[in-house]
């Protein structure tokens, strides 16, 4: 089909560049999520993360010492440089740098350009010059050394830190055990049961079956919004009020149309032939179910499994409701939104961080299980 | 005890309970309630078997019933009372309702969510299926843009402040507009466009589901059918308006109608990205805002969402059930 009319190299081309361009505009957010999570907290603030990989204009503050003074003429002359300090150590390991502007006062700490002399309060002349020494005049010896503010670029810093924060001080480890403890059993339990059900409605003969499975697709888009607070109210009366329990068993509930529509529709493409003759050899329905239907309908399990797992992974909605709203049972969609967002606000590097430890896990089981999941949504979609 | 051992057991409980409660069942229909054997074997036989579908239904059946169909009735039910839940008031809270100005705020962005989001996830998803249907990394591109499916809404609401921030250091819209010499704004902040900015997050996650749908029914297009309007002298945007377009057009209207349901579900963007401020309220956001505090009214705004989606539903069962006969 590649040499036929209509297909020519020009038309190619622009489909080539077309999608080259939709695939970055797709992915250029993740990508400065990704970025920002590994970047220092500093440079986050001061340049963007497509700048990453380039040097900052950061701002830093030393206080010069006094006891280096020396007198030449009347005048006291105090020189020295400002990366010599030894609390700058963690940024310019090796003693130097490049100022690119300095000031005296905090408000305005790039005030003036490296190597202009300036003004200094009270009255002297002080001046910084690109490479960090200074040099300051004054008529009278200066009893306390004055704050220097100063501009300098800084190389690139990738850091962990952001990992660290999140995974060990930010309660996060317990929001992300607590997700785990959330979706693996509200993932497996309704597998089982729609499982049976479909078996059912597929291959069993008996009256209302037509009914029940419209009354499925029905159910299938059912706004989970109505089932909230009847749900609720429901769970506290039998005792099970906001809970772990609670959810497993609301995520069983609501991920149960989708469950039964995918494995019937499934289970009823699967050989006739098969099924019969097993009857035909005397096998119970039972033995059928778990012997040939079970083992046959994998690839129908495993992507609704990848679809519950995804849905309950990512789930805001139901977890706000059916848990309680204390660190010990947030969910890390819930943490990032209710606590996160609120407290480190303006933390980017931690909220980026947080979230990607957060869409890491399904991200893993997204790219490893892709042709399950395609398969499914065919399956559930085309007909 | 904690919620891992907690869950553990849960799994066990539940998997055992589950396998065991079909298992026994079965067990018990045929040994001891209607045995094979004896001289009403054969009758047995059919009896039991005419019972076994409601053994293998009745948890999911059980399951469905009292967690979604029973809430549409105990949700209509609850809406019909105050707050308390101890005075009927009839229709009482759907008036309150209507008379206030963020209620109809909050319909009339749900119709502009539903009218642009399944569109454009559509356009999209449609338009990329095509492009990347002869292209050697095809594949690859659509792997990638499938990917925003597997990230929930907080963190593509987290990914998008990356986008969106006000401050250009940090959001790439605003480093575009700086490094023009325009002023920083908030994009979220500007008046009914913000709502089509977060809109626009919802269409990055579907596209990727339009795509992959639209994608396989392209490739289920019969050759010869585009072979012929091309012998015809059609041209490629022919041959795709008038040749492919219409022959997937059922596929197109499932995957529009499903992307509809989904987007009058999501409350997630709208609550991380604005919880709601500037005027960007939609319905299940705005149910939040009632929740734990007036049962009455969220149960009313629950009840609006189900009367939208109804259509739909309806539409959905009588095609299913015109596929069974």
């Amino acid at each position: 089909m590649d040499n036929i009319a209509g297909q020519n190299a020009s038309n190619k081309f622009a489909a080539n560049i077309t999608v080259f361009i939709l695939v970055v505009l797709w992915l250029l957010p993740t990508i400065g999520l990704f970025v920002s999570s590994f970047r220092d907290r500093d440079q986050i603030s001061n340049s963007g993360w497509w700048q990453a990989p380039m040097a900052v204009d950061l701002n830093f503050r030393t206080r010069i010492a006094t006891d280096g003074a020396r007198e030449e003429n009347g005048v006291f002359i105090l020189e020295g440089n400002v990366f010599a300090d030894p609390a700058l150590r963690a940024n310019f390991p090796d003693s130097a740098g490049t100022v690119s502007a300095f000031g005296t006062r905090a408000v305005a700490p790039g005030e003036f350009p490296a190597g202009e002399v300036t003004e200094l309060r009270g009255d002297g002349t002080l001046v910084v010059n690109a490479d960090g020494s200074y040099r300051i005049e004054t008529a009278e010896p200066l009893d306390r050394g004055p704050t220097l503010y100063f501009e300098a670029r800084t190389p690139p810093k990738f850091t962990l830190d952001n990992y660290r924060t999140v995974l060990f001080a930010d309660g996060m480890d317990r929001a992300f055990i607590n997700t785990l403890t959330v979706t693996i059993p509200a993932t497996i339990i309704p597998i089982l049961i729609a499982a049976f059900a479909a078996y059912a409605l597929a291959w069993m003969d008996f009256p209302g079956r037509g009914l029940l499975i419209a009354a499925v697709v029905g159910l299938l888009v059912v706004p989970l919004q109505l089932a909230l607070v009847p749900l609720l109210k429901l769970h506290t009366e039998i005792g099970i009020g906001q809970s772990f329990l609670g959810i497993w068993l609301a995520h069983t509930g609501f991920g149960l149309p989708l469950a039964v529509y995918l494995l019937r529709n499934y289970m009823v493409g699967l050989p006739r032939d098969i099924i019969e003759s097993a009857k035909v050899d005397g096998a119970t329905d039972f033995q059928i179910f778990v012997r040939i239907i079970l083992p046959l309908s994998f690839p129908a399990l495993a992507s609704f499994a990848i679809f519950q797992f995804l849905w309950t992974w990512n789930d805001l909605l139901v977890a706000k409701v059916f848990l309680p709203s204390g660190a010990e049972s947030q969910v890390m969609t819930v943490k990032i939104a209710d606590d996160l967002l609120g407290s480190r606000g303006g933390d980017w590097g931690i909220l980026a961080t947080a979230a990607f430890v957060s869409i890491a896990v399904p991200l893993i089981v997204f790219f490893t299980m892709q042709r399950y999941l395609v398969r499914g949504l065919l399956a559930g979609s085309v007909k | 005890m904690s919620p891992v051992v907690q869950g553990m057991l849960t799994i066990i409980i539940g998997v055992g309970g589950c396998v065991g409660y079909f298992y026994f069942s079965n067990m018990i229909l045929d040994k001891v309630i209607f045995p094979a054997k004896g001289p009403q074997a054969g009758r047995n036989i059919n009896r039991a078997n005419q019972v076994r579908p409601w053994l293998f239904l009745f948890p999911a059946m059980f399951a469905l019933g009292l967690y979604l169909a029973y809430p549409v009735v105990g949700s209509f039910w609850r809406s019909l009372f105050d707050r308390s839940g101890a005075n009927f008031i009839g229709l009482g809270n759907y008036f309150d309702l209507f008379n206030e100005g963020a209620f109809r705020t909050a319909v009339f962005n749900n119709l502009l969510w539903v009218l642009f989001v399944p569109a454009a996830a559509t356009f999209f998803g449609l338009l990329i299926a095509q492009l990347t249907d002869r292209l050697s990394w095809g594949n690859i591109a659509k792997s990638l843009i499938f990917m925003p499916m597997a990230i929930s809404f907080v963190g593509a609401s987290l990914i998008w402040r990356f986008v969106y921030s006000a401050n250009p250091d940090i959001g790439i819209i605003n480093a575009i507009r700086d490094s023009m010499g325009m002023v920083a704004l908030d994009p979220l902040q500007v008046r009914f466009w913000n709502n089509f900015f977060l809109m626009f997050i919802l269409v990055w996650i579907q596209t990727g589901f339009a795509m992959v749908i639209l994608s396989a029914a392209l490739r289920g297009i019969p050759e010869e059918t585009i072979e012929a309007a091309i012998i015809d002298g059609a041209n490629p945007f022919q041959v795709f308006f008038k040749i492919k377009v219409p022959q997937i057009m059922g596929t197109i209207i499932v995957v529009w109608t499903t992307i509809t349901i989904l987007t009058l579900k999501v409350f997630d963007i709208v609550y991380t990205m604005t919880g709601g401020n500037f005027g960007t309220h939609i319905l299940p956001s705005y149910m939040m805002t009632y929740m734990f505090r007036d049962d009455g009214r969220a149960t009313a705004v629950a009840f609006v969402i189900m009367i939208l989606v109804l259509p739909v539903m309806i539409s959905n069962i009588r095609q299913a059930r015109k596929e069974m006969r």
